[in-house]
């Protein structure tokens, strides 16, 4: 691995890997059973300069920003790294967010260039959200058909230059990229990145779950994400090891993988993880009686040899079916992006499969703590990982209060949102916003949340702001206002599971729910995509408190609502 | 070829079979995570048995956003 302590930006990390580790595989891309490329770092070198150097030609320069809104592949790394090459500011958009989203968002950056695919650019030129002014004067599109129309977009395989393009330096503090944590309707929240961020989350997390030149690591979760970004892309670049793409999802595809390509990390998000174990308790109880005992019997002798730490080629041998069918190689599945119940954890790591699971918000800087596996431990969240300071602000009786976090892996704030970032970060300290304790062996236990969001199983951060849009014409027909809340957050519950939205709505001249008002409410839900929906609906006919400026006082509504019985007052949808 | 109608009915017949329903129970414009109560990876599963039976292949990208069943019968459609 590089010495990260050596550098002050991912561009110049990236630069030494790329001679360091020149001969070493880095990228392999496979869609359904064809494996597309294999790429060497020194072939990703010779295909990112060219590219560095046409966007510097068209006046990209040292902090100017470009967005990269793509699915998984080595296009969007290797424009990752032009972009660092020229010292440019990266903005990695969810491909997955609406084209009016994607948008907004590009305005919100101020993106100079965007790189995405095809059938993306496709649906943000068809958009109505195009009419946003943005700052974007290079649009590179990628696998375009040859006579497809592509507007004022240039093809990004053409866009090349073969003079040697100028490295530029960056500063540790200089913003390395804006991460969207949220915020698509509603206030956009820009975490600005620096490259010292994730040059110590790098640091800290390989200390842990170490890269060399050899391992493969399966890119699943978008990259965008800021966990793949780190595990996914500069973490094993910088230790010389490969990241495999596919370009499809498909369970099957994805199965298929872990076998062909000998995968040793994953990372995946609780549903996904959830959705493995179901399938292969399916194939357990499929196993005639006799065996099924004996698979058991193994799984009670492996669950006694890994009891203080995991002894992975131990369980390879003793599980092998299991093991077989990942690859024989992995070394842990990386969980991520929301909080995964113990007994998942439990169910792989009684397998020899142990599970990194922790606890971040990009905010943070990915992880703020992970579970070090001496020993594993199910029921927890891990403990800090090196170089992060945690402590538990104003604590109940029960030790539970806010998770405050100081590190050099903390943002620098949200992009144009001073207030909102000298509130989030006070003194140094960033306030998640998420309810925990510590115990005696300090591991971390979350029990819930302060701030009015969700998290879903997807992990996808659900901020209630940012949905009300879909029901904003309601008022005008028998709504007079309404609000939309994380239903946690009016009722705390010492709960990371389960978490959903409802709608708050006062209706005019104190009128009852009509049928017809509820359906209508119903049809406006299912047109949000299946993560953002609300579950519940709750009448309350008394005039929302609001600022001088007419907004809702959100905190002040839902000190109101909290008097009130939460399993009453619901109405599920 | 077959019409829009008889893909989004060859859709619906996949559908009522691979979550084991009952005939008539789905529609064309019914709201598949809602009315299955799937998530995203059981709707990638059920893609997979439609790409079989029609004999295309659906890259991920074009079901992104759809969530009834005749939007995705349309996205078949433009395929055969």
């Amino acid at each position: 691995m590089l010495d990260l302590a050596k550098y002050s930006s991912i561009g110049a990390a990236l630069k030494d890997a790329m001679e360091r580790f020149a001969d070493e595989v880095c990228l392999i891309e496979a869609d359904r059973e064809r494996e597309k490329e294999r790429i060497s770092y020194r072939e990703f070198n010779a295909r990112a300069l060219p590219l560095a150097r046409a966007m510097q030609d068209a006046a990209f320069a040292a902090g100017d920003r470009a967005s990269i809104i793509m699915t998984n592949q080595s296009k969007w790394l290797i424009s990752a790294f032009a972009i660092f090459y020229s010292g440019g500011v990266l903005v990695p958009l969810d491909y997955k967010l609406t084209p009016a989203e994607q948008w907004q968002l590009l305005q919100h950056s101020n993106a100079k260039i965007l790189v995405t695919e095809y059938p993306i650019w496709r649906q943000l030129c068809t958009s109505a959200g195009r009419a946003v002014t943005t700052n974007l004067q290079n649009v590179f599109v990628t696998e375009a058909p040859p006579n497809a129309d592509l507007s004022d977009a240039q093809r990004w395989e053409e866009f090349r230059n073969d003079a040697t393009p100028t490295f530029a330096p960056r500063e540790r503090k200089d913003i390395a990229s804006i991460v969207y944590s949220s915020g698509t309707g509603g206030r956009p929240k820009g975490c600005m990145m620096t490259h010292e961020n994730y040059l110590e989350q790098c640091v800290a997390l390989t200390s842990l779950y170490p890269f060399w030149p050899g391992v493969r690591y399966l890119s699943i979760l978008p990259t965008n994400h800021a966990i793949d970004f780190m595990v996914g892309f500069f973490g094993p670049f910088t230790c010389g090891a490969c990241v495999v793409h596919l370009r499809t999802l498909r369970p099957e595809f994805v199965r298929e993988a872990f076998t062909r390509y000998k995968i040793t990390y994953v990372s995946l998000v609780p549903l996904v993880l959830k959705n493995l174990q179901k399938g292969l308790e399916g194939k357990l109880a499929e196993l005639p009686p006799g065996e099924r005992k004996v698979f058991n019997a193994l799984i009670a002798v492996n669950k006694s040899l890994t009891k203080s730490h995991p002894r992975v080629w131990l369980s390879r041998r003793l599980l092998k079916q299991v093991h077989s069918a990942f690859g024989g190689q992995l070394r842990a599945i990386i969980v991520g992006g929301a909080f995964t119940e113990p007994q998942t954890l439990q169910f792989f790591y009684d397998l020899g499969i142990p599970v990194a699971n922790g606890y971040g918000l990009t905010e943070a800087g990915t992880a703020i703590t992970v579970n070090d596996l001496k020993p594993f431990r199910a029921d927890t969240v891990g403990k800090p990982l090196p170089g992060m300071e945690l402590k538990i602000a104003d604590p109940g009786p029960d030790g539970v209060g806010e998770v405050y976090v100081r590190s050099k892996t903390v943002m620098s704030g949200y992009l144009n949102e001073p207030e909102l970032t000298a509130a989030t970060i006070v003194d140094g300290w960033l306030r998640t916003g998420d309810l925990g304790k510590f115990d005696a062996q300090g591991h971390l236990h979350l029990s819930g949340r302060k701030k009015n969001m969700i998290v879903t199983e997807e992990g996808k951060n659900i901020y209630p702001e940012d949905i009300e849009a879909a029901f904003e014409s309601l008022p005008g027909k028998d709504v007079k206002e309404f609000c939309v809340f994380a239903a946690n957050y009016i009722w705390p519950r010492r709960s990371m599971v389960g978490e959903q939205l409802i709608i708050v709505i006062h209706l005019e001249n104190n009128q009852s729910l009509t049928e017809q008002l509820k359906q209508e409410i119903i049809q406006r839900n299912n047109r949000l995509l299946n993560y953002k929906r609300i579950h519940g609906l709750v009448v309350h006919n008394e005039d929302f408190p609001r600022t001088a400026s007419l907004k809702i006082k959100r905190n002040e509504l839902a000190e109101g609502l909290s008097k009130l019985d939460r399993d009453r007052v619901i109405l599920p949808l | 070829m077959p019409t829009l109608e008889q893909t989004t009915l060859e859709v619906l017949n996949l559908a009522t079979t691979h979550f084991k329903l009952a005939p008539g129970t789905l529609a064309p414009d019914d709201d598949f995570f809602k009315k299955l109560g799937i998530d995203s990876l059981q709707t990638l599963e059920l893609l997979s048995r439609i790409e079989n039976h029609f004999n295309i292949e659906l890259p991920d990208y074009e079901v992104q956003g759809v969530s009834d069943f005749k939007t995705l019968a349309e996205r078949i459609q433009s395929r055969l």
